[in-house]
C-alpha cells in the first residue's frame, strides 16, 4: 500500500487536501459552494475543447477554469452571484455538449477528469501539482487579511479602501487555479466535496479563524488518507469515499456544535473572551 | 414552401416524431422551470436548483441499476435530497450555501460508485455524458403522461403557494410579522423545486435543467418588476429558446459534421439563453451609462 505507485498517490492526495482545505476554508467564510461547484464542472467543457483540437486537456481545463472565473466576477452584482454562476456553469457546459457532440472519437482523458485518477498518477505530474499548489498557498497567504476583511465586514474593508470586488475577482483566480491542480487528481466531482465538507467542520469545531483553518486542512488530510486507504482496500472508486467521508466529517461537527450547546457548562473560561469578541461583529461561526 | 422558409424549416422538421416531442416536452418543462424558477432567482437558491438535477441523476442511476423506471429514481432521489437539505439548515440564508454543498458533495460521492457499478456491469461509459451533458432527443413518448403528471402537481404547489410564497421570498421578517409560517412555505418551495428539477433533468438533462430554471427566469426578471409578468415572461422565454433550439439543432446536420451527427440541443438553447439574459440587462447598462455621463457633465460644468 505504501509503495510503487502508491506513493505518488499518498503525495498528491495531501497536497490536494492542504489546498482544498485552505481555499475551501474560504469558499464555505464566503459562501461561495456554488463557485466551487461551477467552476471545475464547467470547465471540463475545456478538457472537452482541447482534446477535440488536439491540445493537451489540463491545459484547456485550466483556460476554461480562469475564463469562467472571471466571467463569474464580472457578471455578478454585489453580494449575489447565483445567478452569475449559473449562467456561467450552463454556458460552459452548452460548449462541452458542443466539443463533445463535435468530436469523432471518445475520450477517455474526460471521462478520468470526472472522476480522477489518484491511483493511477505519474512522475510527470507530480512538478505541475507540487508548483501550482505552491502558488495556491501563497496567493492564499497574501490574500488572508483582506480577503478575510472583505468576506466577514465588506462595509469595512470599503472603508479601507479596499475593493471587495477586487479581493473576490483574486479569489476566484485562486478557486480556479486550485481547481486545475486538483481535478486530475480527485475529479471535478470531488474537488467540490472537499472544498466544502472538511471546512464546514472545521467551523463548527472552532470559532477563531486560524485554528479552524489548521482543523479544516487537518481533517481534509484524514479523509483524502482514509478514501486513499478504503479505495485501495476496496476497489471502489476514491470519489465515493472522500464525498462521504466530507460529509460525515460535517455531521460529526455539528453533533459537536449541538452538543456543546447543550452544556455550555464544560466550556473552558479562556474560550469565553475569545468567543465574545467574535460576537462583537466577526460573527463568522455557524448561526 | 419559400427556398428561405425551407432553409431556416429543414425539410422533415415537422412531420419527425422526436422533433414534435421534443418540443412538446420542452415547452411543458419551460412552463414549470419559468413558475419555479422566478422564485428560484428571487430567493437566490439557484444552487439548489443545479445540486438537485444533480442528485436527481444519481436517482436515474439508481434506478438504472435495479431495474425501476428511471423518472421515479430522479423524482424520489431528488426530493429526498430537498429533504435533507432542508433538515442540514437550507432555511436560513447564511447556512443555504453549506447545506446544499454537503448533501451535493455525498450524493456525487454515490453518484462516483454508482457510476463505477454500471461501468463495471455493462461497460457504458457513454451513460456518463448523457448524464451531465444531456439531450432531449432521448425521450420516449410512453414517459410523457408521467411528464405532464409531475409537472402539474410542481405547478399547481407554485400557484397554489403564489401569494404568500412571494412575501416570504422578498422580506421572511415582514412574511413572520404576518404570521406566515415561511419555514414550512420554503420547505414547499423546495418540493416543487425538487419536482420540477427531477422533471427537468429526466427529459433534457441536468444542463438543461438548470439552464431554464435559472435563465429565463433572470432575463424576466431583469424586464418587469410584476411577479406575475416575470412567470409568463420567463415561460415565453423558455419556450421560445427551446424551441429555436430545436430548430437549429436539426439544421445543424447539414453544417460541419465529422461525427455524423447533429450539433447538440443543449449548446443551443444555453447560448441562446446567455444571449436572452444579456440583451435583457442592455437597456439598464445604457440607462446607467447614461446617468454616469451626464452626472460627468455636470459636475465638468
Amino acid at each position: 500500500m505504501f509503495s510503487g505507485f502508491m506513493v505518488n498517490a499518498w503525495t498528491v492526495g495531501s497536497i490536494v487536501a492542504v489546498v482544498a482545505g485552505l481555499v475551501g476554508f474560504f469558499v464555505v467564510l464566503r459562501g461561495s459552494a456554488f463557485v466551487a461547484h461551477a467552476i471545475p464542472n464547467g470547465s471540463l467543457a475545456g478538457a472537452a475543447g482541447a482534446s477535440l483540437i488536439g491540445v493537451n486537456t489540463i491545459l484547456g481545463f485550466g483556460v476554461f477554469a480562469l475564463v469562467g472565473a472571471l466571467g463569474i466576477g464580472t457578471l455578478s452584482r454585489r453580494g449575489r452571484h447565483d445567478v452569475a454562476t449559473a449562467l456561467a456553469l450552463v454556458t460552459m457546459l452548452g460548449l462541452g455538449a458542443l466539443f463533445v457532440g463535435l468530436s469523432v472519437e471518445y475520450a477517455p482523458e474526460i471521462y478520468s477528469l470526472l472522476f480522477g485518477e489518484i491511483l493511477g498518477i505519474s512522475n510527470t505530474q507530480l512538478t505541475p501539482t507540487i508548483v501550482l499548489s505552491i502558488v495556491c498557498v501563497i496567493a492564499v497567504i497574501l490574500l488572508y487579511r483582506p480577503l478575510m476583511l472583505a468576506s466577514l465586514l465588506p462595509d469595512v474593508a470599503e472603508a479601507h479602501g479596499i475593493s471587495t470586488h477586487r479581493i473576490q475577482l483574486a479569489f476566484l483566480i485562486v478557486v480556479a487555479l486550485a481547481t486545475t491542480m486538483t481535478v486530475p487528481v480527485v475529479g471535478t466531482l470531488l474537488v467540490f466535496a472537499l472544498m466544502i465538507g472538511p471546512p464546514a467542520a472545521a467551523r463548527s469545531f472552532s470559532d477563531k479563524p486560524i485554528a479552524a483553518m489548521g482543523l479544516s486542512v487537518a481533517i481534509a488530510l484524514c479523509v483524502v488518507w482514509a478514501a486513499i486507504a478504503l479505495s485501495y482496500q476496496t476497489n471502489y472508486p476514491v470519489g465515493f469515499y472522500v464525498g462521504t467521508l466530507s460529509a460525515a466529517s460535517y455531521t460529526a461537527g455539528r453533533a459537536w456544535a449541538a452538543w456543546k450547546r447543550h452544556r455550555p457548562a464544560l466550556q473552558t473560561p479562556s474560550a469565553q473572551p475569545a468567543k465574545s469578541a467574535a460576537g462583537a461583529g466577526l460573527d463568522w461561526s455557524q448561526g | 414552401m419559400s427556398p428561405l422558409l425551407a432553409a431556416i424549416f429543414a425539410p422533415g422538421l415537422f412531420s419527425s416524431s422526436l422533433v414534435q416531442i421534443a418540443a412538446l416536452v420542452c415547452a411543458v418543462v419551460a412552463v414549470v422551470a419559468g413558475a419555479v424558477g422566478v422564485f428560484t432567482v428571487i430567493r437566490g437558491q439557484s444552487f439548489a436548483g443545479e445540486a438537485l438535477g444533480d442528485i436527481g441523476t444519481t436517482g436515474g442511476s439508481v434506478a438504472y441499476l435495479i431495474a425501476a423506471g428511471p423518472l421515479w429514481g430522479f423524482t424520489a432521489i431528488a426530493v429526498a435530497g430537498a429533504a435533507a437539505m432542508e433538515l442540514i439548515g437550507i432555511q436560513r440564508p447564511r447556512g443555504r450555501d453549506v447545506a446544499t454543498g454537503i448533501v451535493l458533495g455525498a450524493a456525487l460521492g454515490v453518484a462516483a460508485l454508482l457510476l463505477y457499478l454500471d461501468t463495471v456491469q455493462d461497460s457504458t461509459t457513454g451513460a456518463t455524458f448523457t448524464i451531465v451533458f444531456g439531450s432531449p432527443f432521448t425521450i420516449t413518448s410512453s414517459a410523457i403522461p408521467l411528464v405532464i403528471v409531475l409537472s402539474v402537481i410542481s405547478l399547481g404547489l407554485i400557484l397554489l403557494l403564489f401569494r404568500p410564497l412571494l412575501l416570504s421570498s422578498i422580506s421572511p421578517e415582514l412574511a413572520a410579522a404576518r404570521g406566515i409560517p415561511v419555514r414550512l412555505l420554503g420547505a414547499g418551495y423546495l418540493l416543487a423545486l425538487a419536482l420540477a428539477v427531477a422533471l427537468a433533468a429526466f427529459t433534457i438533462g441536468t444542463l438543461l435543467s438548470t439552464a431554464l430554471l435559472v435563465g429565463p427566469a433572470a432575463t424576466a426578471l431583469r424586464l418587469t418588476r410584476s411577479p406575475t409578468k416575470a412567470v409568463l415572461t420567463a415561460a415565453l422565454v423558455g419556450i421560445a429558446t427551446t424551441w429555436l433550439g430545436i430548430v437549429m439543432a436539426y439544421d445543424s446536420y447539414d453544417w460541419y459534421n465529422e461525427s455524423g451527427k447533429s450539433w447538440p440541443v443543449s449548446f443551443f438553447v444555453v447560448t441562446l439563453i446567455f444571449l436572452a439574459y444579456l440583451l435583457a440587462g442592455l437597456p439598464n447598462w445604457r440607462r446607467r451609462r447614461a446617468s454616469v455621463t451626464s452626472t460627468d457633465a455636470l459636475t465638468r460644468a
